[in-house]
C-alpha cells in the first residue's frame, strides 16, 4: 500500500475574475488543478518540465509555468489563463494579431505564447526585438519557425500604440 | 513515472521562527520549497526523494535586497527577476544579473530563487559563479540561532553542502566593489535562450600601474561543485597582462585545477578547451 501522507486541502483563488474554490493535493500541479478541477483546458501541457511554456499562466501578474506550481502555492493568488484574456468577449489584440499574421498553426503552444505575449506588453509596451525575442523565449513551437509568432507580436504592440 | 501525490505534504508556515520550528521538531524530515524549478520538475519524473515540504515562497524574512556601505544582502527567495530589475545590482553586481537573466526563460526567472539555486547545489547553477567572485557569504539560520559561511567553501562535493537537517538559507551578502573592477561574464551552452550551462566563466579583476592588483575567476560545470579558480588568480596576481608568458601559463594552470567531465551537454575535452578561451577572453578585457 502507498503510503497516503497527504489528504486533499481545499484551495480558494482568484481566476479570470471570478473567485473559485476547490480540492487538491497539496503538491498537485497547478497545471493540472486548471485543467481537471476548473476544467480550464485552454492551458495545454507540453513537456511537463518547465521548458516549453505550453503551460504559461499569469500568477499575481508575473508569468509562471503553472505545470511547476503546486497547488498549494496557488492558495490566494490572482490567476489569469488563456480563456480570460478577451477583453468583454472581443479577441486581445495579440490573440486578433495571432489570426491576422498566422502566429498559430497546431494551437498547442498559441495559449501559452499569448500569455507570454500579453505578459511582456504589460511590462513592455513597445518592446524592442530583443525584448519579444526574450520574451517569448521560454515557449516553444514546433510549427511555424517563430518568425509568425514574432510578427504577430510586433503587430500587436504597433495596433496597441495606434490605438492609444 | 509520475509521482503519487498523496505521498506527498506541503504545510505553509505562517512565520519564518515556525518554518524553523518544524523543521528542528523532526530534523531532517521537512524540507524547504521555493519556486519549485527544480523540485516540480523531479516530482513530476517521479523522482523527487523527500516526502515533506514546507512552502516558504511567502516568507517575508526571506525576502527583500538591502544595501548598506559595505553589501548588498539579498534574501533567499530572490528571483532571478527580481536581481534584474535592482538597480545597485545593475550598476555594481553585473555578473549576477548577467547570470539571472540568462538562467531559464521569464517564467523560470519569475520564480527561480537565488537560495534555491544554492541549495539545489548543481555544479551547472549559473548564479554561483558570479556569487563567488563578489565573495558572497550565505546567512544560514535554525532554530538554535544563525550563522555565516563564506559561499566558496559552502558546497563540499557533488550536491553536498554545509548545511545541517533543520537549517534554512536566510540570506546571502556579497561585498560591493571598492574599486573599479572590470567584470566578464561568459555563459556557453547548446542555445542562446533556456540552456543549461556547457561552461559558465564568471571573474573580475582590476589593474594597477600594469600589473593585476585583484582577481577573481569562478566556474560552473568544470568540477563536483561550482569552483574558485584560486590558484589560477595566485599566478596571475601581481603580474604585468603584456607579458607574453602569462596567458600560457594561466591557462595551463586553470587546466590543471577543473576537472570537467563528459556527460549529455559536453565533454571534459570541449569544456576545458573552452575554459582556456575564456580566460583568454576575460584577459583581453581586463587589458581593454
Amino acid at each position: 500500500m502507498p503510503v497516503e501522507g497527504a489528504r486533499k486541502i481545499p484551495l480558494s483563488c482568484v481566476v479570470n475574475g471570478a473567485a473559485v474554490t476547490c480540492e487538491a493535493y497539496p503538491m498537485a500541479r497547478l497545471l493540472d488543478v486548471l485543467r481537471e478541477e476548473l476544467k480550464l483546458t485552454g492551458t495545454k501541457e507540453g513537456c511537463g518540465e518547465g521548458e516549453c511554456g505550453a503551460c504559461s499562466i499569469e500568477m499575481d501578474g508575473a508569468l509562471v509555468n503553472s505545470c511547476l506550481v503546486p497547488a498549494l502555492q496557488a492558495e490566494g493568488a490572482t490567476i489569469r489563463t488563456i480563456e480570460g484574456v478577451t477583453c468583454g468577449g472581443s479577441l486581445h489584440a495579440v490573440q486578433q494579431a495571432f489570426i491576422t499574421h498566422g502566429g498559430a498553426q497546431c494551437g498547442i503552444c498559441t495559449p501559452g505564447m499569448i500569455l507570454a505575449a500579453v505578459n511582456l506588453l504589460a511590462r513592455y509596451p513597445q518592446p524592442d526585438d530583443a525584448q519579444i525575442r526574450d520574451g517569448l523565449s521560454g515557449n516553444l513551437c514546433r510549427c511555424t519557425g517563430y518568425m509568425k509568432i514574432f510578427e504577430s507580436v510586433v503587430a500587436a504592440a504597433r495596433d496597441a500604440e495606434i490605438r492609444a | 513515472m509520475r509521482a503519487y501525490l498523496p505521498a506527498y505534504e506541503m504545510e505553509t508556515p505562517r512565520d519564518l521562527a515556525a518554518a524553523l520550528s518544524r523543521m528542528a521538531a523532526e530534523p531532517g524530515a521537512w524540507r524547504a520549497f521555493a519556486g519549485g524549478t527544480d523540485l516540480m520538475v523531479l516530482l513530476e519524473a517521479g523522482k523527487l526523494p523527500h516526502r515533506k515540504f514546507l512552502n516558504i515562497w511567502n516568507l517575508a524574512e526571506l525576502r527583500g535586497i538591502a544595501a548598506s556601505a559595505e553589501h548588498v544582502t539579498l534574501g533567499a527567495l530572490t528571483t532571478y527577476a527580481e536581481v534584474q530589475r535592482h538597480e545597485i545590482l545593475a550598476r555594481e553586481f553585473p555578473l549576477l544579473c548577467r547570470a539571472a537573466a540568462e538562467t531559464g526563460s521569464v517564467a523560470t526567472q519569475n520564480r527561480g530563487t537565488l537560495g534555491g539555486n544554492i541549495a539545489n547545489a548543481s555544479p551547472a547553477a549559473d548564479s554561483p559563479p558570479a556569487m563567488i567572485v563578489y565573495d558572497a557569504e550565505i546567512e544560514i539560520v535554525s532554530a538554535g540561532g544563525a550563522r555565516w559561511v563564506p559561499y566558496a567553501s559552502f558546497h563540499t562535493g557533488y550536491k553536498k553542502m554545509n548545511l545541517r537537517a533543520g537549517e534554512l538559507i536566510r540570506s546571502i551578502r556579497v561585498a560591493r566593489p571598492r574599486s573599479a573592477w572590470k567584470q566578464y561574464f561568459r555563459k556557453v551552452g547548446a542555445r542562446r535562450a533556456q540552456a543549461i550551462s556547457k561552461i559558465c566563466f564568471a571573474a573580475a579583476g582590476c589593474v594597477e600601474a600594469g600589473r593585476i592588483a585583484e582577481v577573481r575567476i569562478a566556474l560552473g560545470s568544470v568540477a563536483p561543485t561550482v569552483l574558485r579558480a584560486a590558484r589560477t588568480e595566485e599566478l596571475l596576481r601581481g603580474q604585468r597582462l603584456e607579458s607574453a608568458a602569462l596567458l600560457l601559463a594561466a591557462q595551463d594552470a586553470l587546466g590543471a585545477e577543473i576537472t570537467p567531465i563528459d556527460d549529455m551537454r559536453s565533454t571534459g575535452r570541449y569544456r576545458r578547451n573552452v575554459a582556456r578561451n575564456l580566460l583568454a577572453e576575460f584577459l583581453e578585457v581586463l587589458a581593454s
